[in-house]
Formats: structure tokens, sequence, C-alpha cells
């Protein structure tokens, strides 16, 4: 794919991004942190290319690819599971109450 | 996978982490808003292994086990009051994990081809640079968090100076990688020092850092790891990964800002560790011996107090104590008192910390102010209760120019008529400033010790209470 295109992406998902959240109530802060910090695990989707493309290489690229590359997929998954997992533990309080609080 | 398929796939998933991002900024529907993201990274993995058609490597599900294994202990595990150090942790994780696909990259190992080898490198090697810093400076945070570091910002010799060739030699290697070289041995040059000095850079960034600053030092991190998967992504030309981490970037770098904001903070101060550094402050002038209060007076006050309001910090969830806290709100609402808590946007060590804990303690929704809602209210306040909490309560932030915390606002705790301050010590805190409020001599009723003791012992004073 063409570089320009790519940058082009980049630009627009960062002003897109940026425009989302205007209006955080500041109880949603730590939350919205960690949950962000589960999304920037995407890069799992970059170690899973890796990994699978340096499958068919020579041994030592394949070594490296699977060694490094594998790494690089655990590392991101505890991100990703570990982030969506605390988050959710999180937002899940606030519901509890939520309903508490109208019975 | 056809092209066009997949970029059709590619919007669509980075539309839903959209949606799933904004939904969390709401209370109602941020579960949902979780549950989407997450169910949009999970798709975005299945697509990426057929597309690339990489989904009979068989190794790669042995790797995503494992991860999940350890992800979910975390998850599981860890207690509320650990959460800044774990988020911290797990954005450290993922930015080596940006950088071992950078330097996969680099090497040739697994990329696709792309045909602009030039472009390729150049962000490969900006992925290493990146994910590196997030690295190091995540860890560092996590272990300022983890009181593992010390607190306080450490100050290298020529720290700016070791900064600034840092980051030369950084911006250097970068550039010097866009060029085509077929030398093995060079690659591993460029690689090395880069690895070398990007880790430093990202040490020596965050440990001139101090503590009260590290919410929003943890926050630019998450920006700076999302920015890191975009760049891996362009060196991979991952559509997906360079629009879902450009995504990241921003709002992680919009939220260090609404953090900047509450503490009234420019981010270029914080970096350059100039509000960090605290100065011995200027000494007040000293006030007569604090009057001894008797017990009997404390009980007189707290039953006959109309209204409280509760300021929960850091020390409250030091101690566990929330649990006693709602009980505490509970015998004084059971007393008759109107029972508020205000909560600082950045009491604890994450701004929407101290709302997490007392959720836990299923304190009601309604009873919880923000800053802004409440500071007028103090003056007509019979009562407060701080709960290990310091410098989100010094009234020097309004007026001693020469301390860090100057000109953050803070919760104007000295307008209420008294104040009780159940602090584990009388130190000054996070941020170093002692608090005049301590030495006040009237109104002022300090119960140093834990926090839970201490709560336990006004929940006696209060008495049985009447009965419903």
């Amino acid at each position: 794919m063409n570089p320009v295109i790519l940058v082009l992406v980049f630009i627009v998902a960062s002003v897109v991004g940026y425009l989302i959240i205007r209006n955080v109530p500041s109880l949603l802060h730590t939350p919205l942190m960690s949950g962000m910090n589960a999304l920037a695990g995407i890069i799992i989707l970059g170690a899973l290319v890796v990994v699978g493309l340096s499958d068919s290489e020579a041994t030592g690229a394949r070594l490296a690819g699977q060694v490094l590359g594998g790494l690089a997929v655990i590392g991101s998954i505890v991100n990703v599971v570990g982030g969506f997992g605390v988050t959710h533990r999180m937002l899940k309080m606030f519901d509890k109450k939520k309903k508490s609080g109208k019975s | 996978m056809s092209n066009t398929i997949y970029i059709v796939i590619c919007v669509i998933l980075s539309i839903a982490v959209l949606v799933g991002i904004s939904l969390m900024s709401k209370v109602k529907t941020a579960v949902a808003g979780n549950l989407l993201s997450a169910l949009s990274v999970f798709a975005g993995m299945v697509v990426t292994l057929l597309h690339y058609n990489i989904v009979s490597v068989w190794s790669i599900y042995l790797y995503i086990l494992i991860g999940v294994l350890i992800g979910s202990v975390l998850a599981v595990r860890v207690k509320m009051i650990q959460m800044p150090q774990l988020v911290a942790l797990l954005n450290g994780i993922g930015g080596i994990a940006a950088a071992l696909v950078g330097i996969l990259s680099l090497l040739g190992i697994g990329v696709p081809d792309g045909g602009y080898p030039a472009f390729e490198r150049f962000t490969a090697m900006l992925a290493v640079v990146v994910g590196l810093v997030t690295f190091t400076g995540s860890m560092v945070a996590a272990g300022k968090l983890h009181k593992l570091l010390p607190q306080k910002p450490v100050i290298l010799k020529n720290h700016e100076a070791l900064l600034k060739i840092s980051l030369v030699i950084m911006i250097g290697v970068i550039l010097f990688s866009a060029f085509p070289i077929d030398n093995t041995f060079w690659i591993a040059v460029v690689l090395i020092v880069s690895i070398v000095v990007s880790s430093f850079f990202g040490y020596a960034f965050t440990i001139r850092v101090g503590g009260a600053d590290m919410p929003i030092t943890i926050s630019l991190l998450i920006s700076l790891s999302g920015v890191a998967g975009a760049i891996a992504g362009m060196a991979l030309n991952d559509l997906l990964l360079v629009s879902v981490g450009g995504i990241v970037g921003a709002s992680g770098l919009l939220l260090t800002q609404i953090m900047c904001r509450a503490m009234n903070r420019k981010l270029v101060d914080i970096l350059t560790g100039k509000t960090s550094v605290a100065k011995p402050t200027t000494e007040l002038p000293e006030t007569e011996e604090k009057a001894e209060v008797t017990q009997e007076t404390d009980a007189e006050i707290l039953k006959s107090a109309k209204t409280a309001i509760i300021v929960p910090g850091y020390g409250m969830a030091l101690a566990q104590a929330q649990l006693l806290v709602r009980q505490l709100a509970d015998k004084l609402e059971a007393n008759g008192t109107n029972v508020k808590y205000a909560i600082h946007p950045v009491a604890g060590r994450m701004p929407g910390h101290m709302n997490v804990l007392l959720a836990e303690a299923d304190v009601p929704y309604e009873q919880l102010y923000e800053m802004e809602a409440i500071n007028d209210q103090f003056v007509e306040t019979d009562i407060v209760i701080v709960i290990g909490a310091n410098d989100v309560i010094n009234p020097a932030a309004r007026d001693a120019k020469d301390t860090p915390i100057y000109g953050m606002p803070v919760l104007n705790v000295d307008h209420a008529r008294e104040v009780f301050i159940c602090n584990y010590d009388l130190n000054p805190g996070y941020a170093g400033v002692d608090n005049p409020l301590y030495k006040r001599n009237h109104g002022i009723h300090l119960l140093i010790g834990d926090a839970k003791d201490s709560l336990g012992r006004i929940i006696d004073q209060i008495g049985p209470g009447n009965p419903m």
C-alpha cells in the first residue's frame, strides 16, 4: 500500500480519535485510560503478521521470527486481555452501584 | 480475502473502535463500549490471520494461549488499589511488543512485501525507538507507583544534556535507517545503538517526573504506545493497525490534556521536570500549640453536624478503608447528617481512582460530587472528614508561589467549620509541600495513623446512632 495512504489514514484516524472524546466525566477517566491501554495492544495484529509470515522463511529468520515475534504476541495479548479485563471489572462496579441506588 | 473486502472490514472495525471509545465515555454505556472495543480487537485478529493466510501457523495459537492465561490472571487477581501500576505495566508490555515487531521488520523477517523499502525501514526503526521509550518509561512509572523506585524526581548529572544527546542520536538512527544498508554488521550496530539509547531515554525522561505527575505521564505513555503501534503498522503495511493505533494515540493525548487542565499544569513543564521539583517551602508563621480537643467535643461536633463532606484521597486507597468510609457515612446519615463526597479530579494516583474505590463500597453515585460542583459548599458545611488526602486539600496551592502545586485547584476544605483529618502522618504529601492546614489552631482535628483505625475511632464516637 502506498505510504502516503498509510500516513493519511493515520492522520484521519488521529483527528477523529481526538474529536471523539470531548466530555468525559472524571468518574470515567480511570476506566477510559485503562480501556485505551487495552486498545493500544492492537499491536497484536503486527505481531501476528510477523510470526505468521516468518514461518515460511529460512531457518535462522524463522527462529528469530518465532522467538521475538512469539514474545510480541504473548506481550500484546497480555496487554489486550489484562487491559479489557480490568476495565470490565471496574465498570461492573459502577453498574452494580447504579442498580442498588435505584432500588 | 480480496483487498476490497479487507479494506471495507478495516474501515468497519475502526469505526467500531471509535464507537466503543465514545460509548466508554458515558457512564450508562461504558460496559457495552468496553465489550465492543474488545470484540473489535478480536475480530481484527481473525481478519488479520485470514488476510495474510497464516491461519495454519499453529505456534500462533500457543503464544495466544500463554498470553491469555497471563492476562486473565492479572486482570482477575489485581487489587483495585494496584490499578495504576497495572495499567503502566501492561502499557510497557505493549510497548516492547511494538519494538519487537519493529526489530523484526527492520531485519526483513516476516514482512509482507510492500514495495517501499525506505519507508518501511524508516517506520520500523521509528517503531523500535517509540516502543522502547514506552517500555522503559512505563516500567519506571510502574516502579514509582509500586514504591520500588523513589517517588521524588531523580535528577541525573547533566540530565538535560543527556536527554538532548539521546534525542539527537535517536533521530540520527531513524534517518540513517531509511538508507539502504546491505551490511548485516552495520544493521546490527544501528539496531543496538537505537535499543540502548531509546531505552535510556524512556528511563531518564520518566525518572525525572515526580510521583504526583505520574497519572499524566502514564496517560501520555498510553498515547505513545498507540502511536508506536500505528508506526509499526506502517512498516508492515497493515491498514487496521495504522488506523486503530492512530485513534488510541490521539485520544490518549486528549485524555492527557484533560488531566493537565485538571491539575493546572503545562505538559511541557511536567516533561521537563519543572513543576515536579519540590523546593523547600516557605515556613508559614507558627501558630500557638494546637488546642487539645477533648473526646467529648469531638463526639458532640460529629453528632450535631447537619451537613458533612467526606474527602477521600490516596490514603483511603492505601488503607483499603473505603468500606469503613461507607459505614461512617451510614452512621452520620442515621444521625440525620446530610453526607456528600467531594472528589478532586486527581485524588489518588489516577483521575477517577476514588470513584472506582467508592463504587466498590457501594457508595451511591448521586452522593459523589466533582470539585467544581462542591467547592462553594464548603463554607456552609459543618464538618469535613478528610481521609488520606493531602495535596488536593492544601491551601498552599492558592498562595505559596514557589511550590510545585501552586496554581493547582484544590478543595476548599479550609473554609469549613470543623475539619477532621485522618492521615497517616503529618509529612508533606506526594508533591512534597507542607500543609499549613495542619498548623491551624481551631477547627482542626487531627487523627494520625492508619485510616482504618482513625475511622473506627470516629465511628465509635458517633455512637450507635438513632435506630431508624
